[in-house]
C-alpha cells in the first residue's frame, strides 16, 4: 500500500520544479528544526474607503531575514454592488487565489516527483459566502466561507486515478489548504 | 526479593512475540527466561473489548512450530480465543515464563545487561523487548482541553456500550478500533459522532478471498523494511478499516453513516463549547478511496499474471465513500464520552532515555538496537510489513535469534581475550 512512483526509473518529466532541491531541503531541515521556522508577512496601508494596498517583500526563514527580489503589491477593495469602487480583488477572493496557487504549486511538484509530465493545469475555486454574516443580519451565519470547492482540469501523461492521487497529495501538503480548512489562532493588536 | 539470577537472554513480554522468541531461542539451545508482568497473553485477556475479534483470519496466526488448531481457519478469533491459542503454544514449547514479573529498569554495561524487576534482578548477555506496540494509548493534547463532565475512554479500557454514560459519544479516530467501536455504540442505540482523519479502507473479501489472503499471497505482508520508499510513513500507517466477523462483512464510513453515525473531519481543536473538526474530510475520503483502488488494481494484475482469473470470482469494486457533508463542529455540552481511538505509542519507562529519539521512539535497525545485545520485537513494520501481526512475529523472531546467536558468539570470543 505504498504509493508507487510512476516512471521513477526514467523520470524525464519536467514541470519546471526543482524537486531535487526540495528533497535536499527536506533532508537538511529534518536535522535542523529551528531553521525550518519561517515567518511570512505583509504590510498594508489604507487608501480610501474599503480600498487598501498590501505589500510583501521581507520574510524570515532558515534562521535569517530573507527577501523577495522585489516588492509585490496588491490592491484590495469591495465591488460596485457593495457600493464601493472596485479597485482590486476582494480580500476573500485573495484567499481563493491563494488556495489555487498553493494547490497548483503542489500539483506541479508532486507530479514531477512522481515522473508525471503535466501539459496543462487549470482550476476554478468557488467560495460560498452568505453575507448575512458579515452584515450582522443573522448571528447563526458565519462570516467566512460556508464551503469551498476547487475544480481542477488537468491534461497530463497519467491515468485519471494517478492525477487524482497527485491532487490528493497536494492537499495533504498545502499550507493554504490547511490555513483555510483548519483553525488558526489570530491575534490583532494596536501598537 | 531474589538475588541476581543469571541467564543468556531475558525476553520481556509473554505474548505472541515473547513466546515466538522463546521458541527460536530454545531451538538454538540458548538459555533464556521470559518475564511477563501479568499472565501469558496478558493484553489479550485484560486489554481488549468484549466483542473484539482479530482483523486477520485464523489461519494467519502462525507461530514458530505452531498454527491455529481450531475448526474455523477462515474465521476470526475472539480475544479470549487468542489468549487460549497462545496459552496452548506456551505449553507446547515449554516456554520458561515467569508471570507477575514487572521490569523496572535495564542497565547495560560492557556486554552485560542487568534487568531489575519487582522480583529481583536478572543478569543477561542479551535482552529482547517483546512488549508490543499497543501498550500505551496515545491521547492527543486537546483531551486536556475539554469540559470536565466528559468521560474519557481508550480502546484499552473500553469493554462494551453499557459502560458508557447515556448521551452523546464522540469517537476520535476512524481506523479499525475507532470504526468498530463507533459502529458497536451506534448499533446499541447511542448517538455517535466519529472524527475522521487519515484512514485506510479495504473490502473484507475481494473476488471471494479474504483481503489478508490476497496481501499474504502477493507478498505484501512480507515486504521488508529496507525495501520501502518511506519507512517512517509505512510504520505510521493507520490500521485497516476492517472487522473480523462471521458474516465477513465490510466496515467502512458509508456503512456507519447509513446506520446513523454522524461523520466529522479530524478533531483539530476546541473553541468555547465547540469541538472543531477539520475541513479536510473530503480529501481524507478521496485519498482512502484512491489507495483502495490502487491496491485492488494490483490484486487484479497479480491474478491475471498468475493465471488465477478462472478460479476467482468477478471483480466487484467497493463504491467511493458516500456521506452527507461532514460536521465542522459539535457542541461538547451534549457529549458525555469521548473515545480516543487515536493509536498507541510504545513506552519504555525501563530504558535509558538516550536509547529513544526526541519523540520517545526506540532507535533501532530492524529491531537491533545500537547497544550490542539489546533487541526489540513486535513493532509495526519492524522488519516486515507484518511485524506487528500475530503471523509476523515468527519470521522476525527467527531473524533476531540469528543476529543474537552471532552476538553471543562474538561476545564469548572477545571475553576470552
Amino acid at each position: 500500500m505504498t504509493i508507487t512512483d510512476t516512471n521513477t526509473e526514467n523520470n524525464t518529466a519536467d514541470n519546471g520544479v526543482n524537486v531535487e532541491a526540495l528533497l535536499g531541503a527536506r533532508e537538511m531541515l529534518s536535522g535542523a528544526p529551528a531553521a525550518a521556522q519561517f515567518t511570512f508577512s505583509a504590510t498594508n496601508e489604507w487608501v480610501n474607503g474599503t480600498h487598501s494596498r498590501s505589500t510583501v517583500k521581507e520574510f524570515f526563514g532558515l534562521g535569517d531575514d530573507q527577501s523577495h527580489r522585489q516588492p509585490y503589491s496588491v490592491d484590495t477593495d469591495h465591488p460596485g454592488i457593495f457600493a464601493s469602487e472596485d479597485n482590486g480583488p476582494t480580500p476573500p477572493e485573495m484567499i481563493l487565489m491563494g488556495l489555487a496557487g498553493c494547490l497548483t504549486a503542489g500539483v506541479a511538484s508532486v507530479a514531477q516527483n512522481r515522473g508525471i509530465q503535466l501539459r496543462s493545469v487549470k482550476s476554478t475555486v468557488e467560495g460560498a459566502l452568505d453575507v448575512a454574516g458579515i452584515l450582522g443580519i443573522d448571528p447563526d451565519v458565519r462570516n467566512g466561507f460556508g464551503g469551498v470547492r476547487v475544480r481542477f482540469e488537468i491534461d497530463a501523461d497519467a491515468t485519471r486515478d494517478e492525477i487524482q492521487a497527485v491532487i490528493a497529495q497536494s492537499q495533504k501538503r498545502s499550507a493554504v489548504f490547511d490555513a483555510v480548512a483548519n483553525p488558526t489562532a489570530i491575534v490583532v493588536e494596536l501598537v | 526479593m531474589n538475588p541476581t539470577r543469571t541467564t543468556d537472554v531475558v525476553v520481556i513480554g509473554g505474548g505472541q512475540a515473547g513466546l515466538a522468541m522463546s521458541q527460536c531461542l530454545t531451538v538454538q539451545s540458548i538459555d533464556h527466561v521470559v518475564l511477563e508482568r501479568g499472565d501469558t497473553a496478558n493484553s489479550w485477556r485484560t486489554e481488549r473489548w468484549d466483542s473484539l475479534r482479530l482483523l486477520t483470519p485464523n489461519w494467519l496466526a502462525r507461530l514458530p512450530g505452531w498454527s491455529y488448531r481450531g475448526d474455523d481457519p477462515d474465521g476470526y478469533m475472539s480475544a479470549t480465543e487468542v489468549a487460549a491459542h497462545l496459552d496452548a503454544y506456551r505449553i507446547s514449547i515449554s516456554a520458561p515464563i515467569r508471570t507477575g514479573v514487572e521490569v523496572i529498569r535495564i542497565t547495560s554495561t560492557g556486554g552485560r545487561h542487568v534487568v531489575e524487576t519487582n522480583d529481583g534482578p536478572w543478569s543477561a548477555r542479551a535482552v529482547v523487548m517483546a512488549t508490543g506496540a499497543s501498550s500505551n494509548p496515545h491521547v492527543p493534547g486537546v483531551a486536556g482541553d475539554v469540559p470536565g463532565h466528559i468521560q474519557h475512554v481508550t480502546p484499552i479500557g473500553y469493554r462494551n456500550p453499557s459502560q458508557l454514560a447515556e448521551g452523546g459519544v464522540l469517537v476520535v479516530g476512524a481506523s479499525a478500533s475507532g470504526l468498530q467501536i463507533a459502529d458497536e455504540l451506534s448499533r446499541s442505540g447511542m448517538e455517535v459522532t466519529l472524527a475522521v482523519g487519515d484512514h485506510v479502507r479495504l473490502p473484507r473479501t475481494y473476488r471471494g478471498m479474504d483481503i489478508h489472503w490476497w496481501m499474504d499471497t502477493i507478498g505484501q505482508l512480507d515486504e521488508r523494511y529496507d525495501e520501502v520508499d518511506d519507512l517512517d510513513r509505512a510504520r505510521r500507517l493507520p490500521s485497516l478499516q476492517l472487522i473480523g466477523s462471521p458474516e465477513r462483512r465490510d466496515l467502512d464510513l458509508t456503512t456507519v453513516a447509513r446506520n446513523g453515525v454522524a461523520l466529522a473531519g479530524r478533531l483539530v481543536g476546541r473553541s468555547g463549547n465547540r469541538a472543531q473538526f477539520s475541513g479536510s474530510f473530503a480529501n481524507m475520503c478521496t485519498s482512502a478511496d484512491l489507495k483502495e483502488r490502487r491496491l485492488l488494481d494490483r490484486l487484479d494484475e497479480y491474478a491475471a499474471s498468475h493465471g488465477l482469473d478462472a478460479e476467482l470470482g468477478e471483480a466487484t469494486r467497493p463504491s467511493p465513500t458516500a456521506s452527507s457533508p461532514p460536521l465542522l463542529e459539535t457542541d461538547l455540552r451534549s457529549i458525555n464520552t469521548i473515545v480516543w481511538a487515536t493509536g498507541f505509542r510504545p513506552a519504555y519507562p525501563w530504558l535509558d532515555a538516550d536509547l529513544l529519539d526526541h519523540k520517545g521512539r526506540l532507535v533501532h535497525d530492524g529491531g537491533v538496537l545500537p547497544v550490542p545485545g539489546l533487541y526489540a520485537l513486535g513493532l509495526p513494520f519492524m522488519r516486515r510489513r507484518k511485524s506487528s501481526f500475530l503471523d509476523g512475529v515468527g519470521p522476525d523472531a527467527t531473524d533476531i535469534a540469528e543476529h543474537l546467536v552471532g552476538h553471543l558468539a562474538h561476545d564469548i570470543a572477545h571475553s576470552n581475550i
